[in-house]
């Protein structure tokens, strides 16, 4: 390949010149519109790319945004799937062919490697630079930040330079996230990072898990797939509640922390009515109340630990010091059944100490595995949970009911409750060995 | 298949540590912050319980970047911002400085390059999206183009705090629907039943996998000109588009009836009210590129009534919690059909059981 220096920050518009014995350059009457306005324009980017005189990618993104334009035309899209993998592994890779190749024929292959992002998304500009080096040598210099899932997106490698590019990036660091059947790339908030809403160490909670189960995500072998998603408090920042099969979002057990000089400071600040009409009467739960001196009363038995009052004043309110997680399972998109948003099984999963994450990192692996061993193919574990019922999966993880998991209980009679007694008698039994472990341990601390 | 080489064998390392790449002062202070304010749009300050501050400045991106935005991007951090930067989980690009007296150069910096400042608190921030025909092998329409003209659109409402609460889109180009519940979501809505491309089935297919796909059961094995292939139950058929991924012989993709919903009243977040779906309010919107004016019409109708009538801290749901479905298509002057009624598994839970009723 011959090398000219790139460094032409050429802006955006189209070069007429770079004809040199390929196809000649692709009008994009359509795709032009979308480079006014004021948003950043993802048509720029790719001219830019098809622009850059010499660098081995140009040929193929003229082809690209041919074949786009042609899609803008015929409101069609023109690629396919296939297999095309890299040694050692049997996912991470998203095989493109291009259905038009006779007419677009340097984007005939246009693979997309899934690379997962360092946890939180934090990167220095070295490593950066570094991505895209390699992504300009060995694929089409046109990158996602983020996909939705969490992946880094290196979009528009050919089937031969799949294995370069995944090599170089292997070789600084970077590892495949998932793709099939598998377990998916996992994402999770910026967190104890930049967040004093965090109630968990996010990044430790997220890589302990994945990296633990690499084998999962690398050599696709469950029925479908599952993601993990971590939110470091009710804000639920990543959206796990909806879009993760297993979601780990942050919560408090003991009180909520409040400075009564900022909550004060905040009253003076927007007045008793704006306090009483945005904050204490948004409670969920009637948890708040206004004293008249302009201090405030919480109800933490009531309190749902929703963050409204924390995020309208963070000054003022914080998490309590008794921090973990509550874990929801079985979210999911709308294939096939319909959304489902994941249902609560473990109220409170204590995240402090070493041994907390080594007890998560375990659970998470035997949800995994009773997922493997039960769900029918094609499935995701919010459908296996609904075709064999909430009891029968929390007696296969070895979890005890807990009212947290439902809105109420049951309304149908239609249920055989000869053993109701025998239940009742274990619920109290539970209740006692709580009971006693707490005055333990409140002994032990005395 | 290439055997000259020997392959190289991966380092399955996994996840990589963000401390490697973390900005210093979120490093020191990890996991040990006290509070945060927003200074001004896109800006934001975190204090940490050392007493030490660390100051944001977050831009809107085109999520899909060529490697020249990104160096130029990695410019402006080395020259402004200490050299690192991360990412939202909706494509924003943030920046850290310890120094507050830097905000100002990289904010005109960011704004001066193209990069809208933006997106905090209570804005529309960055349309959430997928792949669409840039790189999907079942897209319905593009992602990206969609989301470059609303964001062109709604440009003044990502700069600005302006909305009651923050607004959040998404957009899906099929109905497997990656993106997330949205305030408001765009998502393709087919409307005609696949049609088979018998030659592909009787070359390809996996009968037993596609059938076992359709969510209604509309789809049977069939013998076609003498060859197996599979025919559909058109009257039982909901153009879900469920049997396309696994089957590209199912052509659900029309260029005409491929069509565009808007969906309001999603949410993640546990303020307040519990997560929630977002529900349909317009379905037939037509698959309109570059610029989608017929989607932008209604998104801009629907988010400015809820700029002019929510109450300050009110998602778009929550607003409309309070003043019921008939005043909100009252409101945006939306049409209420049958195809709003549900008729799916569990659908009777969405219906009115009650007396209360909005007059
Ligand atoms: C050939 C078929 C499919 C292709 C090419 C495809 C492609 C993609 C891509 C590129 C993403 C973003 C990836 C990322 O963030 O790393 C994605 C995300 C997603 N896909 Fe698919 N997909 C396919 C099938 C499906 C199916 C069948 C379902 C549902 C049952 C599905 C559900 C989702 C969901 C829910 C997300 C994102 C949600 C999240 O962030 O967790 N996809 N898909
Ligand atoms: C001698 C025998 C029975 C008598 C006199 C009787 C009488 C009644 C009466 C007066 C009602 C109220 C009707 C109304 O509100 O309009 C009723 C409702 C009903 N009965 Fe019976 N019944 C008898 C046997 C049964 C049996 C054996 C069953 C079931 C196996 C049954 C099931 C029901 C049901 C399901 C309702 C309707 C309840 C509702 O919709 O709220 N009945 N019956
Ligand atoms: C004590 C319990 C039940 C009694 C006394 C009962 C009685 C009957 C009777 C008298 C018929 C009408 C038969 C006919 O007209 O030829 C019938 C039909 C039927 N029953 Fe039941 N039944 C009972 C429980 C159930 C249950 C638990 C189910 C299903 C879960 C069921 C499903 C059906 C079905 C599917 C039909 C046929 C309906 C049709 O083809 O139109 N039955 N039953
Ligand atoms: S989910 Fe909570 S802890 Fe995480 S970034 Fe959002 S507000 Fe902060
Ligand atoms: S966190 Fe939510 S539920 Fe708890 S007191 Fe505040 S507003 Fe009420
Ligand atoms: S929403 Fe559908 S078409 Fe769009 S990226 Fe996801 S799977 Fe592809
Ligand atoms: S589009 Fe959906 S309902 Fe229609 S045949 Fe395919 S899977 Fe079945």
């Amino acid at each position: 390949m011959p090398k000219s220096n790139g460094s032409a920050n050429g802006n955006g518009a189209s070069s007429s010149n770079n004809n040199k014995g390929k196809a000649k350059q692709h009008a994009t009457p359509i795709l032009d519109k979308l480079e006014g306005g004021p948003w950043p324009s993802f048509v720029t980017g790719l001219k830019r790319l098809r622009d850059s005189q010499g660098k081995q990618y140009a040929p193929m993104m003229n082809d690209l945004l041919g074949q786009l334009e042609h899609s803008y035309e015929e409101k069609l899209g023109f690629w396919k799937g296939g297999v095309v993998s890299v040694y050692g592994y049997g996912g991470g890779i998203i095989p493109r062919f291009s259905q038009v190749a006779e007419k677009f024929p340097e984007s005939k292959e246009f693979h997309t490697l899934r690379v997962m992002p360092p946890a939180g998304f934090h990167y220095d500009t070295k490593i950066m630079r570094q991505l895209c080096d390699i992504w300009e040598e060995h694929g089409s210099g046109l990158i996602a930040f983020h996909g939705q899932t969490g992946n880094i997106m290196f979009q528009g490698a050919t089937t031969e330079n799949t294995q370069k590019a995944f090599d170089a990036l292997n070789e600084i660091g970077f590892d495949l996230g998932g793709a099939g059947p598998c377990l998916r790339t996992g994402m999770s908030c910026v967190g104890a990072a930049r967040c004093e809403m965090s109630n968990f160490d996010e990044q430790r909670a997220l890589r302990d898990i994945i990296n633990e189960y690499l084998d999962e995500m690398h050599r696709p072998a469950m029925p479908y797939k599952f993601k993990f998603k971590f939110s470091g408090c009710p804000n639920d920042c990543v959206n796990a509640v909806q879009r993760a099969d297993f979601a780990v979002i942050g919560t408090w057990r003991d009180d909520m922390k409040v400075n009564q000089d900022e909550v004060k400071a905040y009253v003076e600040k927007v007045g008793r009515k704006y306090m009483i009409d945005s904050v204490i009467t948004n409670c969920p739960t009637r948890a708040l109340s206004l004293n008249d001196d302009n201090t405030l009363e919480v109800d933490n038995g009531s309190c749902v630990r929703c963050m409204h009052c924390l995020n309208v004043m963070p000054k003022a309110l914080s998490p309590g010091d008794d921090k973990g997680a509550t874990i929801l399972i079985g979210g999911k998109r709308s294939l096939k059944v319909g959304d489902l948003m994941g249902t609560v099984i473990v109220p409170f999963f204590k995240l402090q100490n070493d041994e907390d994450y080594e007890k998560l990192v375990v659970f998470a692996g035997e949800v995994m595995e009773f997922f493997s061993d039960n769900a029918l193919e094609h499935e995701r574990i919010g459908e296996t949970m609904d075709r064999i019922g909430l009891p029968a999966f929390l007696e296969a993880m070895g979890i005890d009911p807990d009212p947290n998991m439902v809105k109420h209980p049951r309304t149908s009679s239609y249920v055989r409750t000869d053993d109701f007694t025998e239940e009742a008698e274990k619920y109290f039994e539970r209740k006692k060995h709580k009971k006693a472990k707490e005055t333990e341990v409140t002994a032990a601390a005395e | 298949m290439s055997e000259a080489t020997q392959p190289r064998v991966p380092h399955e390392t996994g996840v990589p540590d963000p401390f490697l790449f973390m900005h210093p002062t979120l490093k020191k202070n990890y996991a040990n912050w006290d509070w945060h304010e927003r200074l001004r749009p896109g800006v934001l300050h975190h204090m940490s319980k050392t007493g030490e501050s660390i100051f944001t400045v977050r831009a809107g991106t085109q999520r899909q970047m060529d490697v020249y935005t990104i160096r130029k991007l990695c410019d402006i951090a080395d020259e402004f911002a200490d050299g690192h930067f991360r990412f939202t989980t909706r494509s924003n690009i943030e920046f850290m400085v310890a120094d507050r007296n830097k905000i100002d150069p990289l904010t005109e910096k960011l704004t001066s390059e193209g990069f809208p400042v933006g997106g905090t608190g209570n804005s529309v921030s960055m349309i959430s999206h997928t792949q669409g025909w840039l790189h999907c092998d079942i897209p319905g329409t593009d992602a990206s183009g969609v989301v470059k003209s609303l964001m062109d659109m709604m440009y003044e409402e990502f700069i600005k705090e302006e909305m009651p609460n923050r607004v959040r889109i998404t957009t899906s180009c099929c109905q497997v629907n990656c993106g997330g519940q949205g305030d408001i979501a765009i998502n393709v809505q087919y409307t005609k039943p696949p049609k088979i491309d018998h030659d592909l089935v009787a070359n390809v297919c996996e009968r037993p996998a596609v059938v076992a796909r359709c969510p209604v059961a509309a789809i049977r094995p069939a013998i076609v000109n003498g060859k197996p292939s599979l025919e559909i139950d058109e009257k039982k058929c909901i153009c879900c588009g469920a049997c396309y991924p696994p089957c590209p012989p199912m052509q659900i993709n029309g260029n005409d009836s491929t069509k565009l919903a808007v969906w309001v009243g999603g949410k993640h977040s546990n303020a307040r009210s519990k997560p929630t779906f977002h529900k349909l309010v317009v379905a037939n919107l037509p698959n309109n590129p570059p610029h989608w004016p017929e989607v932008e019409a209604v998104v801009k109708k629907i988010l400015y009534a809820y700029k002019d009538n929510a109450r300050d801290w009110e998602r778009m749901g929550e607003w409309i919690d309070r003043i019921g479905w008939p005043k909100f298509f009252e409101i945006t002057d939306l049409a209420f059909t049958k195809h709003h009624l549900d008729d799916w598994t569990g659908a009777r839970h969405n219906m009115n059981s009650s007396t209360h009723i909005r007059f």
